[in-house]
């Protein structure tokens, strides 16, 4: 196990480093940083004045192996649009994604879980049919048109939701909503198969003929058992829902990574687009490989695999 | 279909159905307060250290400026100098105000005019506006309320930028915070005093009740500026739907003609001084050498149908331009200039001439207005011009143009709302980065016109420069772009071609 682990976090370090390369690549080859950061109706000497301030005269791989050396201490240097460290952004923008981030996964296990054990007790009929419907309905429909659905219907025809914002916790429902019915149609199905395994086992229907109520065999013996699996796809489903809150952070005006990440793209802040990028995939990486981990240590045969 | 067009469409279903059940939205005219939004960010509040329109508009509502431009008459009336005159061609004298006061209780004199304009405009300091700045060579104090600017050369434009940009903060104050201090806690003399400021998320103002009686900006009357960043635009419209907005613009044209029909609301159209215009680059480098045939330029005007775009994906308050200007800005004129009518067959005819009875194929780049670029594509493909888009970020297409490498563009410029054809006309034909023609008649015009300090001097050269640009046809002059506004209907509300909302004007009904 532990050697499956080692592995497994070995590979997880050069995916991070591969992550940070190509995003560097991505974005120095994209524009001249520096005409993007002069703005426009800047001069050609006061591009070449920023060019050689910040260094984007030097050599690609010296500018990325300088900006990987101060990142492992955590120095992402200084945005170029905000004049601030990169760090100090990211931090004051972090708790706002991983609030939103975290209750849309929520939401998601809340919507999911009942629609897959629901599925599960009818499978092949219509109920199944309409379920695995609702649930793919979110995964199907752009995430943007969906929010500004929810925001129109709630928060202008209702009133009973803020549309913007996030001064309150009634704020991050929309959002959640929004961002999270996009996993809940992997989250459905695996609880669907797993409870369909698990209702077919031995000590289910030997709790059934000891007569015990159908809501303590679904809930306390099988259900039990058959989310394990979904706990793993939920870590992962995290990681995945952090990335998609770039899109709903904006929608909503939420002053979190996601929206930084919009504004840093927008200005060409390239210091803060390799650090939010680095960041979510890092903690996607984490995710991914406590998931790995947790499922070798469910499942033994995935580490002789 | 391109993404964007299906994001536009389900957008506007969604705005339509949503109109069809909207209550009523609420004023804020119960706390005498005005809520607004933005989508720009501005990387700093301090008006030097930002270059984006929301910065211009809160610079105006927290600072004052020497001078005053009246918008309407664009005359140049007293504010924080009472007088002024040029000593020579590149002194001016300015006599200041008296009795005037910052937000935090610093009296107004000529130390702060001085410390402002030296600090700014010394390129070290790093100002991120330097071409509103860079034409300053000193300031100096002469007497407690007199103070002299010297110009590093002639710049009759001068007092247009020193009633626009160019705003006077509090010396003591400044010395002391520096620019991250100011944009954090902003300090003026203007009509409005900044009460909070969340970075990236609201700016919250009040009036100033000390702002100083002869001012030419009314006494405002809203006692709360509430600007909140919020990046999408139909989150703005949805907030301002529901009652949590009261103001917003840059409202998409299809968008504001729904919202007309919202009784709580009120949409109107204001021009603005941003000119559209496609470049097409003629001079010794261009990428594309069938543009340096006068022919082809003046076929690419006649073909197309720029009446038929400002009704149909421009919208309303614009108008048609002849000449690389916008028509309010001092020299702009298109006296003399030929003008190119939508004629087709007459494009035809001169590419037939100029040796391509098929047309040809071309590159054409845009970073902004796409459906505008495309309608343009339309035109173009009409007469055989097969035009392949090219869409990027600006300054991804302005290298392009700088090196070279693009040789036909749709572009937009705002003048930076400065109302000189000095802010506009010699950035394109001035042999600077991004002047793709190269007429050094054309550049000696305009230096006339940029170095003289005699108004009919400068007219008569911008008017013989505008008309050679006009005949050699090295542009496209297309319009003027409008802005929508939609705001409640309780509210009273002018807009400006500056694209400067002056909330000290508004009121509510």
């Amino acid at each position: 196990m532990f050697q499956y682990a080692l592995k497994r976090v070995v590979l997880a370090l050069l995916v991070a480093l591969t992550v940070s390369l190509v995003c560097f690549l991505l974005v120095n080859l994209s524009t001249d940083v520096a005409t993007a950061m002069a703005g426009e109706g800047a001069t050609a000497e006061t591009i070449d004045a920023i060019r050689t301030q910040y260094g984007f005269d030097r050599p690609l791989a010296i500018q990325y192996f300088e900006w990987l050396g101060r990142a492992a201490l955590g120095d992402f240097g200084d945005s170029l649009y905000f004049r601030t460290p990169v760090a100090a952004l990211v931090i004051e923008r972090m708790p706002t994604t991983m609030i939103l981030g975290t209750a849309a996964l929520a939401f998601a296990l809340l919507l999911s879980i009942p629609l897959g054990v629901v599925a599960a007790l009818k499978p092949n009929s219509w109920v199944d049919r309409l379920t695995l419907t609702i649930a793919v309905v979110g995964q199907a429909m752009p995430s943007f048109w969906f929010a500004l659905l929810l925001m129109f219907l709630f928060g202008v025809t209702l009133k009973v939701l803020p549309i913007s914002g996030g001064d309150s916790w009634q704020h991050f429902i929309l959002p959640s909503i929004a961002l999270g019915y996009y996993a809940t149609p992997a989250i459905m199905r695996l609880t669907r198969s797993g409870m369909l395994e698990v209702l077919e086992s031995d000590y289910i229907r030997t709790a059934r003929a000891k007569g015990l109520r159908t809501a303590s065999v679904l809930f306390k013996h099988a259900l039990r058992n058959a989310v394990a699996p979904v706990v793993a796809l939920a870590a992962v489903q995290l990681g995945f829902l952090l990335g998609g809150s770039v899109v709903i952070e904006t929608v909503f005006a939420l002053n979190g990574l996601g929206y930084l990440a919009w504004e840093a793209i927008s200005h060409n802040d390239f210091p803060v687009v390799q650090a939010v990028v680095l960041l979510i995939s890092l903690v996607y990486i984490v995710l991914t490989l406590l998931a790995d981990v947790a499922n070798a240590w469910l499942d033994p045969r995935i580490r002789i695999g | 279909m391109p993404t964007y067009r299906y994001r536009t469409l389900l957008h506007t279903t969604l705005l339509a159905a949503a109109v069809a059940f909207a209550p009523p939205a609420e004023a804020g005219k119960r706390d005498n307060s005005v809520k607004w939004a933005s989508n720009q960010v501005p990387e700093s509040l301090d008006a030097y250290f930002n270059n984006v329109r929301i910065g211009v508009i809160l610079a105006h509502h927290i600072w004052d400026t020497l001078v005053y431009r009246d918008p309407k008459t664009n005359e140049y009336k007293p504010s924080l100098a009472t007088a002024w005159r040029w000593v020579n061609d590149t002194t001016l004298e300015f006599d200041l105000r008296k009795g005037v006061k910052f937000h935090n209780g610093e009296a107004f004199d000529a130390d702060d005019v001085a410390y402002t304009l030296n600090y700014v405009s010394k390129p070290e300091n790093k100002s991120t506006t330097q071409q509103n700045v860079n034409w300053i060579a000193s300031a100096e104090k002469v007497e407690q309320f007199k103070v002299r600017i010297k110009l590093k050369k002639p710049f009759p434009a001068a007092l247009e930028y020193l009633a626009g940009p160019v705003v006077i903060y509090p010396n003591e104050y400044y010395a002391k915070v520096g620019p991250k201090g100011m944009s954090e806690k902003p300090v003026g003399s203007g009509p409005y005093m900044v009460s909070e400021h969340q970075p990236g998320r609201l700016v919250r103002m009040k009036r100033n009740p000390d702002y100083f009686k002869a001012s030419l900006k009314p006494q405002p009357r809203i006692e709360t500026l509430e600007l909140r960043l919020v990046p999408d635009q139909n989150t703005q419209t949805a907030e301002l739907m529901a009652g949590g907005l009261d103001w917003i613009f840059n409202v998409p044209p299809d968008q504001a003609q729904q919202l007309k029909t919202v009784p709580a609301l009120q949409v109107k159209a204001g021009e603005t001084m941003r000119v559209v215009f496609l470049t097409m680059a003629s001079d010794e480098k261009t990428p594309t050498p069938i543009l340096k045939d006068a022919r082809v330029r003046k076929a690419i005007i006649h073909a197309i149908n720029r009446e038929a775009m400002l009704k149909t994906v421009v919208g309303e308050s614009a108008r048609v331009i002849h000449t690389q200007c916008f028509p309010a800005q001092f020299g702009c004129t298109d006296e003399g200039a030929p003008r190119y009518a939508y004629d087709p067959a007459k494009a035809k005819a001169l590419l037939a001439e100029a040796g391509h009875p098929n047309g040809f194929e071309i590159d054409l780049y845009a970073y902004r207005e796409r459906p505008q670029t495309e309608a343009v594509i339309g035109y173009l493909r009409a007469v055989g011009i097969k035009a392949n888009l090219r869409y990027m970020q600006y300054a991804a297409m302005r290298d392009a143009l700088r090196e070279h490498k693009a040789g036909f563009a749709h572009q937009t410029w705002g003048s930076f709302s400065v109302n000189d054809v000095s802010a506009m006309t010699p950035v394109y034909f001035k042999f600077a980065a991004d002047d793709v023609t190269r007429d050094p008649e054309v550049r000696d015009l305009l230096d006339a016109g940029d170095t003289s300090v005699k108004p009919a001097v400068r007219q008569v050269a911008y008017k013989n420069a505008l008309k050679k640009i006009a005949e050699q046809a090295y542009v496209v002059p297309m319009y003027s772009l409008p802005v929508y506004y939609a705001y409640s209907k309780d509210l009273e509300f002018q807009p400006y071609p500056d694209e400067i909302p002056r909330f000290w004007e508004y009121r509510w009904k």
